[in-house]
């Protein structure tokens, strides 16, 4: 058995407190007793108490950027200035960051600079399960991958000397189960940021990225993957542990760590956390110890094929899912079918069918106004985007035709609209998408379908926040990180300024249904791009104002369950009915109740509501 | 202790919002407080939004991988009363439930789409699970705040700790230094569930002494 998690920390500076940390919050605390002087990040589960963590510890300039690869490029110039700079973001975060990750592998940095990213390893909240590791190979970056919050503080300190050294970013690869998981970890105190390293030193061969330039950062590329070869064999985060059952090996990176020992606790293993370059050699070595190999790795088969490729025999994804947490039963499965033994272990009992739970938008949230109409629109096309009000996906609403990336709503719209705009009837297009999700990925593609004239009718849900992720501040909230004004950006304006005819431009009320509606017709008829508003705040965020609750006049609800269709979670139903109308058809009524402790008086359902039969309190009680 | 007393899996289960993983985390410091090891862990991703969230506290001398095995939790403290039942599954034979009684009914029951059990607690109880029923919400309301359910519901359970209830009350309690009022009225809410399970016990001695 391994040693007690804060034991493995590898020879912290001073232990002067044991704390109880998530991985993300001990990479921060790693990363600022490095002397981490510029954090840059864009939101994103489960990364984003990173940045979170950092905006709370001294002498860190922090910021949300308005996406992740201006983020990067912020980390970046803070580390040509002599600062060591932390980039936080998610799996999918890397795509967008990609272009100036790759210039990033070419040029390099001063000062040291860790990519930290977290893979959405068994994809909880995200539109995949893409391993970020592949980045490590594609941009020649060394990539750490910690087990646990211990190691994500370790490494996180270390990573920056390393960076340094070899004047390369350091991926420092984290996964859900090591983000969120909360360990105990030994933490030191912050080593001032060196002044030695502050100051700019303009070198344009190096920094200029032009044709010229290339080859020889190419070359010198080549001589820092060797040097980080030979450095990856030597490292501490590598190691043996030596074990007596050597029938299987288990050669293992990452979160898996401890699910494998706690599964195999007398197999030999090969613990690499300086996953990248592989240390071939040492694996080599550590084959020749037992009978074969099992590579444990999350999510691709990447050391795997690397091992191959060296002449190492070895399994992996052959008995291994190739997708999902590779936890201990699955571990044990996987070291059972090698032997050609039974799986020790009971089978999982079986669950209790219990009715599912989907994520809801929140009572109040002024999304259920857009959602409730656009549930009624029939013969149109939404594509949605990313953000809460991905939501509206599920019933009761069902109103979301497609989900591609973030930011993908405009463009892809813009692209159905052109390829449907000489049939005889097209359907009209809409896309939706939120504040912070239209800065970061969202206004090239209006200017685009300005500038092509695609008749998309674009809804523009600006609730003032970052809602999904937790309500963190963008440039449409009027803050900055920590709460300081900030200019806020008027989206009207700049959706006129992108070249939206104002004409096609409306703010609207969510909560108004009657003018919300009027509105959407007007502009989902109209034959050019056009561009509605909306207006209220998050439920969550400070800005909204909770009202008194409603309440339902038993005597004049009719069972309609017009409400209902809101998809508000305050609305239940008392009882069910069923009526035979004169026609003969037979019709499910379903009378309500509102719950005073969850609604928050936003009064869509009393305007959803045909027969006055929802109040506000006044009404209620006859005043 | 030896490392099988001390060991603990505990499950606390609920919906987005209702405070799940801060009482987890509440566990396992008084865990760490009781110089054992302990880790702590979820998916919460959407759950906010009023999903499932299951917080997986585990607890002993050494702990390794922060998962429980379906099957092998010792101790699921569930907040609302149908989630107790979607999770009670996961208990190790013999183990038990202590179920906040709350009913969080969602739109997609609202909507008809599908259907709450009308006897959560009676059918985890026929699936072999010793369950343990609190009103907490109401017991909350008695002592004038909703949101004590959640100290309610760990004080009940407190007594199926490896560690001494008094230091999970002073984890909880270290949350209000700077708020005395609700310092008071959580360290009143605790010993209220802490109560309940002291009169089950006699409850229980009482009948089966009577059955003899």
């Amino acid at each position: 058995m391994s040693p007690p998690a804060e034991v493995r920390v590898a020879e912290p500076d001073s232990r002067i407190a044991r704390e109880f940390l998530s991985g993300n919050e001990a990479a921060a605390r790693g990363a600022w007793e490095a002397g981490v002087e510029v954090a840059a990040a864009y939101p994103g589960t489960p990364s984003t108490e990173i940045l979170e963590t950092l905006t709370r510890l001294p002498g860190v300039y922090c910021e949300w950027s308005t996406n992740e690869k201006v983020a990067l490029e912020v980390a970046l110039g803070a580390s040509m200035m002599g600062r060591r700079a932390i980039c936080s973001m998610k799996h999918v975060g890397v795509n967008v960051a990609a272009d100036s990750l790759m210039t990033m592998g070419l040029v390099g940095v001063k000062a040291g600079l860790v990519l930290a990213v977290s893979d959405d390893v068994g994809f909880s909240s995200s539109q995949n399960e893409q391993d970020s590791r592949v980045w490590g190979r594609f941009v020649h970056l060394p990539v750490l991958e910690p087990c646990d919050a211990a190691e994500a503080y370790g490494m996180a300190r270390d990573a920056f000397e390393l960076s340094e050294r070899f004047e390369v970013p350091v991926l420092l690869r984290l996964t859900t189960r090591v983000s969120h998981v909360r360990r105990p970890v030994s933490v030191g105190s912050r080593g001032a940021p060196d002044p030695a390293r502050h100051g700019y030193a303009r070198d344009v061969e190096r920094w200029i990225i032009t044709p010229n330039h290339v080859g020889k950062r190419i070359d010198l590329r080549a001589a820092r993957d060797a040097a980080l070869a030979r450095e990856t064999l030597a490292s501490p985060w590598n190691r043996i542990e030596e074990g007596s059952d050597r029938r299987v090996g288990i050669v293992v990176s990452g979160a898996p760590y401890p699910a494998v020992r706690e599964a195999c606790p007398d197999a030999p293993v090969l613990k690499l956390g300086f996953s990248h370059p592989l240390p071939v050699a040492l694996a080599r070595r550590f084959a020749e110890s037992v009978d074969q190999l099992l590579v444990v790795e999350e999510v691709d088969p990447l050391m795997e094929a690397e091992l191959r490729a060296a002449g190492v025999e070895a399994s992996g994804k052959r008995v291994l899912p190739l997708r999902g947490e590779l936890t201990a039963p699955v571990i044990e499965q996987a070291v059972a079918q090698l032997l050609g033994t039974a799986a020790t272990g009971a089978a999982a009992p079986q669950p209790v069918q219990v009715f599912p739970r989907p994520p809801t938008l929140c009572a109040g949230c002024p999304y259920l106004g857009v959602y409730f109409w656009l549930g009624h629109l029939k013969d149109v096309i939404i594509i949605g985007d990313i953000g809460c009000y991905t939501l509206g996906c599920n019933p009761p609403w069902n109103a979301i035709d497609a989900i591609i990336s973030m930011g993908a709503s405009l463009g892809v719209a813009h692209g159905m609209a052109k390829a449907s705009a000489a049939d005889m009837k097209p359907k009209p297009v809409l896309a939706t998408i939120g504040d912070s999700t239209f800065l970061h990925a969202g206004m090239s593609a209006l200017a685009n379908i300005v500038y092509q004239q695609a008749n998309v009718t674009v809804l523009l849900l600006d609730n003032r926040t970052t809602a999904m992720t937790g309500g963190q501040d963008n440039p449409g909230t009027g803050h900055a990180l920590g709460g300081a004004d900030a200019p806020r950006i008027d989206f009207a304006r700049l959706v006129e300024a992108l070249g939206v005819r104002p004409e096609r431009v409306r703010v609207v009320d969510p909560y108004e249904l009657p003018t919300f509606f009027k509105a959407l017709r007007e502009e989902v008829k109209a034959d050019e791009p056009s561009v509605i508003v909306t207006t209220r705040p998050c439920v969550l965020s400070p800005d909204f104002e909770r009202l008194k609750p409603l309440a339902v006049i038993d005597d004049k609800c009719n069972g309609c369950a017009r409400c209902l269709d809101l998809g508000c979670p305050a609305i239940g139903v008392t009882r069910r009915e069923q009526q035979t109308r004169a026609s003969g058809a037979v019709v499910e009524l379903a009378f309500v109740t509102i719950d005073a402790a969850t609604c928050t008086g936003c009064g869509l359902c009393e305007k959803a509501c045909g027969q006055h039969a929802i109040v506000a309190p006044a009404g209620a009680l006859g005043h | 202790m030896d490392a099988a007393a001390a060991r603990c899996n505990v499950l606390v289960v609920g919906i987005g919002g209702q405070g799940v993983m801060t009482a987890a985390e509440a566990l396992a410091r008084a865990a760490l407080a009781s110089s054992l090891d302990a880790s702590k862990t979820e998916v919460s991703g959407m759950s906010q939004r009023g999903g499932i969230v299951c917080s997986q506290v585990r607890i002993g001398h050494q702990v390794m991988a922060s998962e429980i095995r379906p099957g092998e939790a010792n101790l699921l403290i569930a907040l609302e009363v149908a989630e107790g039942l979607r999770w009670s599954h996961w208990l190790a034979p013999g183990a038990a439930a202590y179920v906040n009684t709350f009913r969080a009914v969602p739109p997609i029951v609202a909507s008809g789409a599908a259907a709450y059990p009308d006897d959560p607690l009676g059918m985890a109880a026929r699936a072999g699970v010793e369950v343990r029923a609190v009103d907490a919400d109401a017991l909350a309301r008695g002592l004038g705040d909703r949101r004590l359910s959640n100290t309610i519901m760990l004080g009940a359970a407190s007594a199926r700790l490896p560690f001494a209830a008094e230091t999970l009350a002073q984890t909880l309690l270290e949350r209000f230094a700077r708020d005395q009022p609700m310092r008071m009225l959580n360290a009143r809410a605790f010993e209220a569930g802490r109560a309940l399970e002291r009169d089950a016990a006699v409850a229980n001695i009482g009948s089966e002494a009577a059955g003899v």
